[in-house]
């Protein structure tokens, strides 16, 4: 154990000198860079379990995939792809056209996918493959992972710029963007394409169920630290990329699976923020903070 | 601000329905340009209802809303207090500046004119300091100015409120109506959905009564009548009743 105790080999050598490291840190970097955004917008539009809903949707189109391709990052990320965005709009599309809510329809489609997803792999894979798909494996990762990883976090950022104002006009004011006769629902429909995205590229690192942990949890925990969309973008992105390194690291230095061990380290931050929090943290409740007050008192 | 001149809204026979139940039932009638109108009516009589179908947000399922030359954005609306997530983290500048919508649209600039523009509709509802406030801190009074600043941002023809005075201090009360009357002064029509008759009578020249069908509409001594208010309640407690009895159906031709 002598050499946990020199920086160097505790920090850095475990993530530069192996290529599976290489390519696993710089996976989860890109990784948070895409799902750290998203993640923030879903916990604005009051939609945190939507993630988790289509992480698992997109299972049958992945388990497809593997069925005609075997363990082919393309094939499987395609179907997963497709997937998840045909719960996603067959959701959408009941719950406009009948009385089922949003989220009770969105259940209802996932369900049958995931269940779907689980009969196809145990007919046509096996249960290793099916753990696999659940749980994925970022030191797995190939450098065809690896691009494609890189490019969803790429698409996500510039579109993400793109319809940043129409975006957060839409979460948290839909009325007011109706009334101005914008389109909303056209800016709805390209997020949840991101969404689905970003699951996909997260679901071969970390597998379906680990992903969405990487996009909820830095968001859910951003709300305790911004008082802005942008402050809690910056804080998740950051809080997953850490997440990220200390993540691997730790499955380094003690044999864990690298999925969980990221998950559980945001889950960590994310404990620490509902306690110690900067906006609304418990701790800041008790101390006296500073506040806006008359005209006068706020000359700068 | 300049004197505006807006079109006429004119509803033409409209019935809105919620699963099938009428909320709104055969209205007609015609907000003409620069009126100072108070939709007013019992609980449940369909006045939110009327106010977000004249605005556009729901269609009729019969009948029809011609608003002439009037495109979206010369409409602004104001909905019920609560009906915003206050928790967002948004500032009161960004929210204001939502109002610039019309002339930036999702992607254009919003430069120091824009800015200006915000800082003169916050001090017009006396919130200047609190441009970057988070609105999670203001209080019900505040959250209402924040509104009605937007409003004053879109520089629309036409201003709809959704019961904008109810639960406020007195102060911030007087204040927005005094906002509302200068509205109505510079020829904008301005359309709000009351409560308290007294309260119209003082400010609104003009009143629309329904109880779910259209009772009266006109100069406000006319509608505000004794008979007319009694009227309305029996036809509201008239509807209540016919929508316990689900066989009940009722066609139109």
């Amino acid at each position: 154990m002598e050499h946990l105790l020199d920086p160097y080999s505790l920090l850095i050598e475990p993530l530069t000198a192996y290529a599976f490291m290489r390519r696993a840190l710089v996976a989860c970097l890109a990784l948070a860079l895409g799902s750290g955004p998203i993640g923030v917008f879903l916990v604005l539009r009051r939609m945190s379990l939507m993630g988790d809903a289509m992480s698992h949707a997109v299972l049958p189109g992945a388990a497809i995939g593997f069925i005609f391709a075997g363990l082919s990052l393309g094939a499987m990320s395609l179907g997963g792809l497709i997937a998840g965005l045909a719960v996603a709009l067959l959701a959408g599309v009941v719950s406009r056209t009948t009385v089922l809510r949003e989220d009770a329809s969105l259940a209802g489609f996932y369900l049958a996918s995931l269940a779907l997803g689980v009969l196809l792999v145990s007919t046509y894979g096996s249960a290793v493959d099916l753990l696999h798909v659940l749980f994925g494996s970022i030191l797995a990762v190939d450098d065809e992972g690896l691009l494609f990883v890189a490019a969803v976090a790429s698409i996500t950022l510039i579109t993400l710029a793109l319809i940043y104002r129409p975006l957060v006009a839409e979460c948290f004011d839909p009325t007011f963007l109706r009334s101005v006769g914008a389109r909303g629902s056209l800016i709805h429909l390209l997020f949840l394409v991101l969404v689905v995205l970003n699951l996909v590229a997260g679901f071969q690192a970390l597998g379906t169920l680990m992903a969405v942990g990487l996009m909820m949890l830095p968001a859910a925990a951003a709300r305790f630290w911004s008082d802005s969309v942008w402050g809690s973008i910056a804080f998740a992105t950051g809080a997953a990329m850490a997440s990220g390194v200390v993540g691997l690291l730790l499955s380094y230095h003690f044999e864990l699976p690298s999925g969980p061990a990221i998950v559980l380290t945001a889950a960590v931050v994310y404990l620490a923020s509902i306690v110690f929090g900067s906006r609304a943290g418990l701790l800041v409740r008790y101390r006296r903070q500073p506040h806006f007050h008359k005209p006068e008192e706020m000359k700068p | 601000m300049n004197a505006v001149r807006p079109s006429a809204i004119t509803l033409e026979n409209v019935i809105v329905t919620y699963r099938r139940l009428p909320a709104v039932h055969h209205v007609s009638g015609t907000f003409a340009p620069g009126t100072l109108t108070a939709i007013a009516g019992p609980n449940g009589a369909g006045k939110s209802t009327l106010l977000k179908t004249t605005a556009g947000l729901l269609k009729p399922s019969e009948g029809r809303v011609l608003r002439g030359a009037l495109k979206p954005s010369d409409i602004a609306y104001l909905p019920q207090l609560p009906e915003i997530d206050r928790t967002f983290p948004i500032s009161v500048a960004e929210t204001v500046m939502l109002g610039a919508w019309k002339r930036a649209g999702a992607f254009g600039e919003m430069g120091a004119a824009e800015e200006q523009r915000v800082q003169e509709a916050l001090a017009c509802v006396n919130l200047v300091g609190y441009a970057r406030a988070p609105i999670a801190a203001l209080s019900a009074g505040q959250w209402q100015r924040v509104l009605f600043a937007r409003a004053i941002v879109q520089e629309a023809s036409v201003v709809l409120l959704d019961e904008p005075f109810a639960g406020l201090d007195e102060d911030t009360q007087s204040h927005l109506i005094s906002l509302v009357h200068e509205w109505h002064e510079n020829g904008r029509t301005v359309i709000a959905v009351l409560h308290e008759t007294d309260f119209i009578r003082r400010h609104f020249p003009q009143t629309l009564l329904i109880a779910r069908e259209l009772i009266a509409w006109g100069p406000t001594v006319d509608v505000l009548t004794p008979d007319n208010l009694a009227r309305a309640r029996t036809t509201i407690a008239k509807w209540a009743r016919s929508e316990d009895m689900p066989e009940h159906q009722h066609h139109h031709g």
